[in-house]
C-alpha cells in the first residue's frame, strides 16, 4: 500500500488543500500572472509542513497540479537533499502524480533557492518557494510602508542602497535575492536564488510561480517577461564566477557548489543542479544514479 | 566523499523511525493513554486548543502525546489537520454571563452580584514540589461540595460599569449595525493593515502565550502603561449556539470550557468622549488564565492609538505584535534556518573571498609604496 491510498483514506483530499482553498489560490495566480511582479495577498494555510519550509511553493503547486503532471522538486539546486525528498513525497502520497529528476521531463519544478541550468521550455512550470517576498523589507520593516512605497513606484531606496554598495566596497554586495524590476514596473525580490540565476528569469518561455505562505503573497511572472536585474550604467549587473570547474562533469557553465573534501583545507567544486550534472556524467559514459521516474 | 549530500530519502525514512521509537520509550513503561493526557495534563491541552484554534480535547492530547510533549508542535499538528476541515459558518456570539462558573473572580470589588468563586487554581498554592505524586501518588482526598447556588446568570462587571456608564460600550452593544457586521476570519484571509479589533482579537487568541505575556508584562513595567486592573476572570462552560441557514434559528451544539478576562483600564477622557474607563479583552479555551490576561493586556495596549494615547512601546505597534505572536509561523521561520543554504552561502563566500583578495591586493600595493619612498 501506498502513503497515497493510505492519505485518501483517511479522508484528506486531492494535493491535500479542499477545494474552496485551491480556487482562492488560483484567482490570486490569476491576478498574479495578469500584474507581473505584484505581490497578491492570498489566505494562506496550514501546511502539514513548517512555515519557512516551502509552504507558499507547496500550496501553489498543490493548486496547479494534476494527475497527468510529471513533477520535480528540488532544493539548493539538488533532487536528493532532504527537504527536496519530503515534498516530492507530499506530492507522491497526496497528488499521485510521477515525479522525475530530469528537469526536461517535468511540467512542474517546484524549487527553493536554484532554476535549473537546462533551460525551460514553453508550457514548463517553476515554482519557487519564496521566505520573504519583498524585496525592500530590509530597508523598511512595515508592509504598510512597503504596499504604499510599490503604489508609488517609490524605489529610490534600493538603488540608494545598492549605491552605498559600490561606496563602501567598490561593487554591489548582493550575491542571492538581488533585486529586479519586472516589465519596468514592479520591483520583485527573485525569492533567494543566486544573482547567477537572475538571467534566467528575463523572457522565459516557462511560467514562474512564487508563493510566500507564512506571508501569504503570491506573484509571478508569465511567459516572456522582461526581468531586469538592478544596476548602473558604469556598474553593469554581473553574475558570479569560478575559477574551477565541476570535479565530476567538468562543467564551466554551471553554479558550483564547495564541498569541503577534509580539515586541511582541501576542497572540491561541483555542481549544484545535481540533474544537469548527472547528465553531463551521463553524455561522457559515467553512470547515471537517476533513481525516480515513474510513479514514487 | 559527495556522498554526504545524498541518500536524503532514506536518512529521512530512518530518522523518523528513530523518533517513532523514542516517542515510545522504554517498552516495559506503560504507553501514555489519551484519557491520561486529557485529564491529567489538562492545562497542556487547553492550551494546545487554544493556540490550535480547534477545540478537541482528544485531538489536542493525540498531537501532545504525538509531539512527545513539545507543546508548540502540539500546536503545530492541530494547526495543520485543522485546515483540512470545511468551515460550517459562525456560532452565535457566546453569553458568557450564562457561564456555568467553574472560576470567577474579581479584583476591583471585594464582593459582588454572584460572589468571588476561587475555583480550582495555583494561586495562593506554596509551590513546593510534592513528593508523595512522585511515590505513585495516592489519591487525593476528594474536594469537599456545597450546594450550588441559584443558577441564574452571574453579571459581568464591565456590564455593572457599563450600566452606570463608567466603561466604555464594547462594539458588540453598541447598536445592532456592529453585532451583524461580518466578522473577519483570521485563518481565511491575509492579514491587512490597519487590521480591526475582531482581527486583532483573533490573532491574539491564536497568538504563543509566552511571547504574549512577555508583551503584557512589559506594559506593565512602563513599556506602554495603561494602568490596569482584573475587572474580572471568569472560567466554566458556556453553551455554543449555531444558526444553520437551512433553519434559520439558533440551536446549542455544544458546551465548551473557556476563560474570559475583562481588563478595566483607565482613560482621562478626550474633548469627545467623557473620562471612563476602559476594556481590554482576553478569552481562551479552558482554564488558560495567564495567557486569557496578556492577551487582554494586549489587546488594550494595541487600543492606545485609537485612545489618543501615547503609542511608542512595543506593545502598542500592531504590525509588530500581530506579524510576531504566531507561533506556528515564528517557530517555522526560526527553524528553516536548519536547511540547507549551500548556494546562498556559496554565493557571498565567493564575494567575501574577492573582497578579502581586493583588501590584501591594496595593503600589499600601499606596503609596496611604503618601502619605494
Amino acid at each position: 500500500m501506498t502513503a497515497a491510498s493510505r492519505l485518501s483514506e483517511q479522508g484528506y483530499t486531492y494535493a491535500y488543500l479542499d477545494e474552496q482553498t485551491k480556487r482562492m489560490i488560483r484567482r490570486a495566480l490569476l491576478k498574479a500572472v495578469a500584474i507581473p511582479g505584484y505581490q497578491v495577498p492570498f489566505g494562506s494555510r496550514e501546511m502539514p509542513m513548517p512555515y519557512g519550509w516551502g509552504t507558499g511553493g507547496v500550496q501553489v503547486t498543490a493548486a496547479i497540479i494534476g494527475p497527468s503532471d510529471v513533477l520535480k522538486v528540488i532544493d539548493q539546486g539538488a533532487d536528493d537533499t532532504t527537504n527536496a525528498v519530503s515534498i516530492r513525497k507530499f506530492f507522491a502520497a497526496t497528488a499521485e502524480v510521477a515525479t522525475t529528476t530530469a528537469t526536461e521531463r517535468a511540467s512542474i519544478v517546484q524549487t527553493r533557492h536554484r532554476v535549473p541550468e537546462t533551460p525551460l521550455q514553453e508550457g514548463q512550470i517553476l515554482v519557487l518557494q519564496v521566505p520573504i517576498p519583498e524585496p525592500l523589507r530590509w530597508l523598511e520593516a512595515r508592509e504598510s510602508e512597503t504596499r504604499k512605497m510599490h503604489a508609488l513606484e517609490e524605489y529610490g531606496v534600493m538603488h540608494v542602497s545598492l549605491y552605498e554598495d559600490l561606496a563602501r566596497f567598490g561593487r554591489i554586495a548582493k550575491t542571492y535575492d538581488y533585486p529586479v524590476l519586472v516589465e519596468g514596473r514592479y520591483l520583485m525580490r527573485p525569492s533567494p536564488i543566486p544573482k547567477f540565476d537572475n538571467p534566467k528569469l528575463d523572457k522565459s518561455p516557462a511560467l514562474m510561480l512564487f508563493g510566500a505562505g507564512r506571508e501569504r503573497r503570491i506573484y509571478a511572472l508569465p511567459p516572456y517577461t522582461r526581468v531586469e536585474s538592478l544596476a548602473f550604467e558604469d556598474h553593469p549587473f554581473e553574475v558570479e564566477t569560478w575559477e574551477q570547474c565541476c570535479a565530476l562533469c567538468g562543467a564551466t557553465d554551471s553554479f558550483l557548489d564547495e564541498v569541503i573534501m577534509d580539515d586541511r583545507g582541501g576542497r572540491m567544486f561541483t555542481c549544484s543542479d545535481t540533474d544537469y550534472c548527472n547528465q553531463r556524467q551521463a553524455a561522457q559514459g559515467k553512470p547515471n544514479p537517476d533513481t525516480l521516474g515513474g510513479k514514487a | 566523499m559527495y556522498v554526504a549530500v545524498k541518500g536524503g530519502e532514506k536518512a529521512i525514512d530512518n530518522a523518523h523511525a528513530w523518533l517513532k521509537a523514542l516517542r515510545r520509550g522504554d517498552p516495559s513503561v506503560p504507553d501514555l493513554g489519551l484519557e491520561q493526557i486529557g485529564q491529567q495534563l489538562a492545562l497542556a491541552v487547553d492550551r494546545v486548543m487554544t493556540e490550535g484554534s480547534l477545540y478537541d480535547r482528544d485531538l489536542a492530547a493525540l498531537a501532545i502525546k504525538q509531539a512527545r510533549g513539545d507543546l508548540i508542535e502540539a500546536i503545530f499538528l492541530l494547526r495543520a489537520y485543522r485546515t483540512t476541515l470545511p468551515r460550517f459558518g459562525v456560532s452565535e456570539p457566546l453569553d458568557t454571563a450564562r457561564m456555568s462558573l467553574k472560576r470567577r473572580i474579581s479584583a476591583t470589588f471585594k464582593d459582588l452580584p454572584g460572589g468571588q468563586l476561587l475555583g480550582p487554581t495555583f494561586d495562593y498554592t506554596h509551590r513546593l514540589l510534592d513528593f508523595t505524586l512522585a511515590a505513585e501518588g495516592e489519591m487525593p482526598a476528594p474536594a469537599p461540595e456545597s450546594e450550588p447556588q441559584d443558577e441564574g446568570p452571574v453579571p459581568r462587571v464591565a456590564d455593572l460599569l457599563g450600566d452606570q456608564g463608567l466603561i466604555e460600550r464594547s462594539a458588540a452593544d453598541s447598536g445592532e449595525a456592529a453585532a451583524e457586521a461580518p466578522v473577519s476570519d483570521i485563518t481565511r484571509d491575509s492579514l491587512r493593515l490597519p487590521a480591526e479589533r475582531d482581527l486583532r482579537l483573533q490573532m491574539l487568541a491564536r497568538g504563543d502565550e509566552g511571547f504574549l505575556l512577555a508583551l503584557a508584562y512589559s506594559t506593565q513595567r512602563g513599556y506602554g502603561n495603561n494602568h490596569p486592573f482584573a475587572g474580572e476572570i471568569r472560567c466554566g462552560q458556556v453553551a455554543v449556539a449555531f444558526t444553520p441557514e437551512e433553519l434559520g434559528f439558533e440551536i446549542e451544539i455544544g458546551e465548551i470550557e473557556v476563560t474570559e478576562c475583562q481588563m478595566v483600564n483607565q482613560f482621562a477622557g478626550s474633548d469627545e468622549a467623557p473620562p471612563q474607563f476602559t476594556r481590554g479583552y482576553g478569552l481562551s479555551f479552558g482554564q488558560s488564565e495567564r495567557k486569557a490576561m496578556s492577551m487582554a493586556l494586549v489587546d488594550r495596549a494595541l487600543r492606545a492609538a485609537e485612545l489618543g494615547e501615547e503609542s511608542s512601546a512595543p506593545a502598542n505597534d500592531a504590525e509588530f505584535v500581530l506579524y510576531h505572536c504566531d507561533n506556528v509561523q515564528a517557530t517555522g521561520f526560526t527553524e528553516h534556518l536548519k536547511l540547507p543554504h549551500y548556494v546562498d552561502f556559496q554565493s557571498e563566500l565567493t564575494l567575501l573571498r574577492r573582497l578579502r583578495a581586493e583588501f590584501f591586493a591594496k595593503r600589499t600595493q600601499a606596503e609596496e609604496k611604503e618601502a619605494a619612498e
